[in-house]
């Protein structure tokens, strides 16, 4: 009794009693003698479902009711957690890059197009003096994004990014918020683990010399 | 006297060459505006005031485009089989009485190339020769999916010609002659008078039939892109394939003509009136083709040839049947 009482749910599983306008639709056998596939042949014939399908689309052309988005001049607006681009984010306060030059995001990548090299700088902290996303491979995944413990680089929402030089896809400076945005405080940010909080400058630890 | 009749000839069959073209070109034009309209798009927007110009830009890219003549294919036949899509669909047109005979600058002009006394035999032959071009190009072009749009042009071609014939053949007992212009005058009593009242069973054939012809959407097998890529036209690029485009596109303002010539009155009494009568029959059949093209499914060719052989021409057969016994 039970069993068949799930047997049921699963078989039915769309057509519950919220939305009951499911039904099944009736398919009618197959003719086996000749009588009867003739008058298949006179019902198929003047049912005039052809003429159905002609008022349908005369219907959509008199209504004009047009779904086109006119591309270049009208975008479709994108979700916010659209991954294309990737950004590289500046740090509130100090302006300086975000980024620690941990590695994790090209260590992650699964396309191997992060490429990073670090150095120290003067003050023996260390630096990023290289940093390049080949967009070209990218396969905009979003681990470097989510693996990076900064919050340094996150997708952005650029997706125009067709280009007649490989060498394009790889400008890391495209990708760092500019500074006047930077100063107009509009750096668009992430909530979640590891996201900015106040006096994120203060907080930052120096990465140990002794590696 | 002779002389003149020359240079009228000459320049109607120019003229008739020109417009034709023109009109192959803008007739892309509409099906792609139609059929846009009808799958809510919005169809070619860019070139040109919403897109007219997008025509222009097409045929400046058909002309320029590199001429390619793959390797294996019998180059011979392979270049001359577009000519022959294009030629014929042209050639028939000769026998069609465009419009009612006007005067202009004092000289009347019969707006028909030759009226020649088996107009429409003429017409039926010279399309079916129009066969030729996918037969021939499909067979030249070494290519698999060619073929079999050759094949298939060779299946569907015997099966609607039948009804073509059939089916206009109890019309032509009831006007006793095989000239367009003498449909017409058979017809000129105005809308009453139409072969479309007494011949509607034909009416339908004919249409069906002009489907199949033309190659358009029902019976669309010879070149549908869906199953054998392009067809016939696979190899073909640049000019040579548009001629195969405007073959197919003044073919189907041609069938137009013929369909409301012989049933639905043609410009009856010869008056302006009747000659925008004329034009607007023609684009409302023009109109249909690209309707049917954006509501209707294709049919598999078996399909096609059952519905020709068993179906079809059954009708037609029993429809001169019945006519001849009314006659009597
Ligand atoms: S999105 Fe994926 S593929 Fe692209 S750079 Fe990041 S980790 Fe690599
Ligand atoms: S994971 Fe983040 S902090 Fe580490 S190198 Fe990549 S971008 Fe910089």
């Amino acid at each position: 009794m039970h069993i068949e009482h799930i047997d049921e749910h699963f078989n039915n599983r769309n057509v519950t009693e919220m939305n009951s306008d499911y039904y099944l639709v009736g398919i009618e056998d197959y003719p086996t003698d000749n009588w009867g596939r003739f008058k298949r042949v006179i019902k198929r014939s003047f049912r005039g479902e052809l003429f159905v399908g002609l008022w349908v689309v005369m219907r959509e052309m008199i209504r004009f009711d047009i779904h086109t988005v006119k591309y270049p001049e009208e975008k479709m607006p994108i979700g916010p957690r659209y991954r294309a681009i990737h950004q590289m984010k500046r740090l509130w306060e100090s302006d300086a890059e975000r980024c620690i030059g941990c590695g994790l995001c090209e260590k992650i990548c699964i396309s191997n197009c992060i490429r990073i090299e670090t150095k120290l700088d003067a003050s023996s902290r260390k630096e990023v003096s290289e940093y390049s996303i080949n967009l070209g491979r990218c396969i905009f995944c979003g681990y470097c994004a989510e693996v990076c413990p900064e919050l340094a680089i996150t997708h952005g929402g650029e997706y125009e990014n067709a280009s007649d030089q490989r060498e394009h896809f790889t400008m890391y400076q495209d990708m760092l918020t500019p500074l006047d945005m930077m100063r107009a405080g509009t750096q668009l940010e992430f909530e979640g683990f590891g996201s900015i909080t106040p006096h994120e400058d203060e907080r930052v630890k120096k990465t140990p010399l002794a590696y | 006297m002779e002389m003149a009749y020359l240079i009228e000839t000459v320049i109607k069959i120019v003229v008739i060459l020109l417009i034709f073209s023109a009109l192959a070109g803008i007739g892309t034009y509409f099906e792609r505006k139609v059929l846009a309209f009808m799958q809510r798009r919005l169809g070619p927007m860019n070139v040109g005031p919403f897109g007219l110009l997008q025509v222009a830009a097409d045929g400046v890219k058909l002309f320029t485009k590199e001429d390619i003549v793959p390797t294996n294919v019998v180059a011979r036949v392979f270049k001359i089989a577009p000519v022959i899509t294009a030629a014929t669909a042209f050639m028939a047109a000769a026998a069609i009485p465009f419009l009612p005979s006007f005067t202009l600058f004092g000289y009347e002009v019969h707006p028909i190339v030759a009226d020649v006394n088996i107009g429409i035999l003429y017409i039926l032959g010279i399309m079916g020769v129009g066969l030729y071009g996918p037969l021939l190009a499909g067979m030249a072009s070494a290519n698999k999916f060619s073929l079999l749009s050759a094949a298939r042009g060779a299946a569907v071609f015997i099966s609607y010609e039948v009804i073509t014939g059939l089916s206009i053949l109890a019309p032509i007992m009831m006007v006793g002659s095989l000239s367009l212009i003498d449909f017409n005058a058979y017809q000129a009593g105005g809308i009453t008078s139409w072969i479309l009242w007494s011949q509607p069973v034909a009416f339908v054939l004919f249409w069906i039939a002009a489907f199949a012809e033309t190659g358009r959407t029902p019976f669309h097998l010879i070149a549908n892109d869906h199953e054998i890529i392009d067809g016939f036209g696979t190899e073909y690029s640049g000019m040579r394939w548009g001629l195969f485009f405007i073959g197919e596109y003044a073919n189907m303002f041609f069938i137009s003509f013929v369909i409301s010539i012989i049933f639905l009155g043609g410009y009856g009494d010869g008056s302006f009136l009747g000659a925008l009568g004329l034009l607007g029959k023609v684009a409302f059949f023009f109109f249909f083709f690209l309707w049917t093209r954006a509501a209707w499914p294709d049919v598999r060719p078996d399909q096609l040839m059952w519905l020709c052989w068993k179906v079809l021409m059954p009708i037609a057969v029993l429809n001169i049947l019945i006519t001849a016994i009314v006659m009597m």
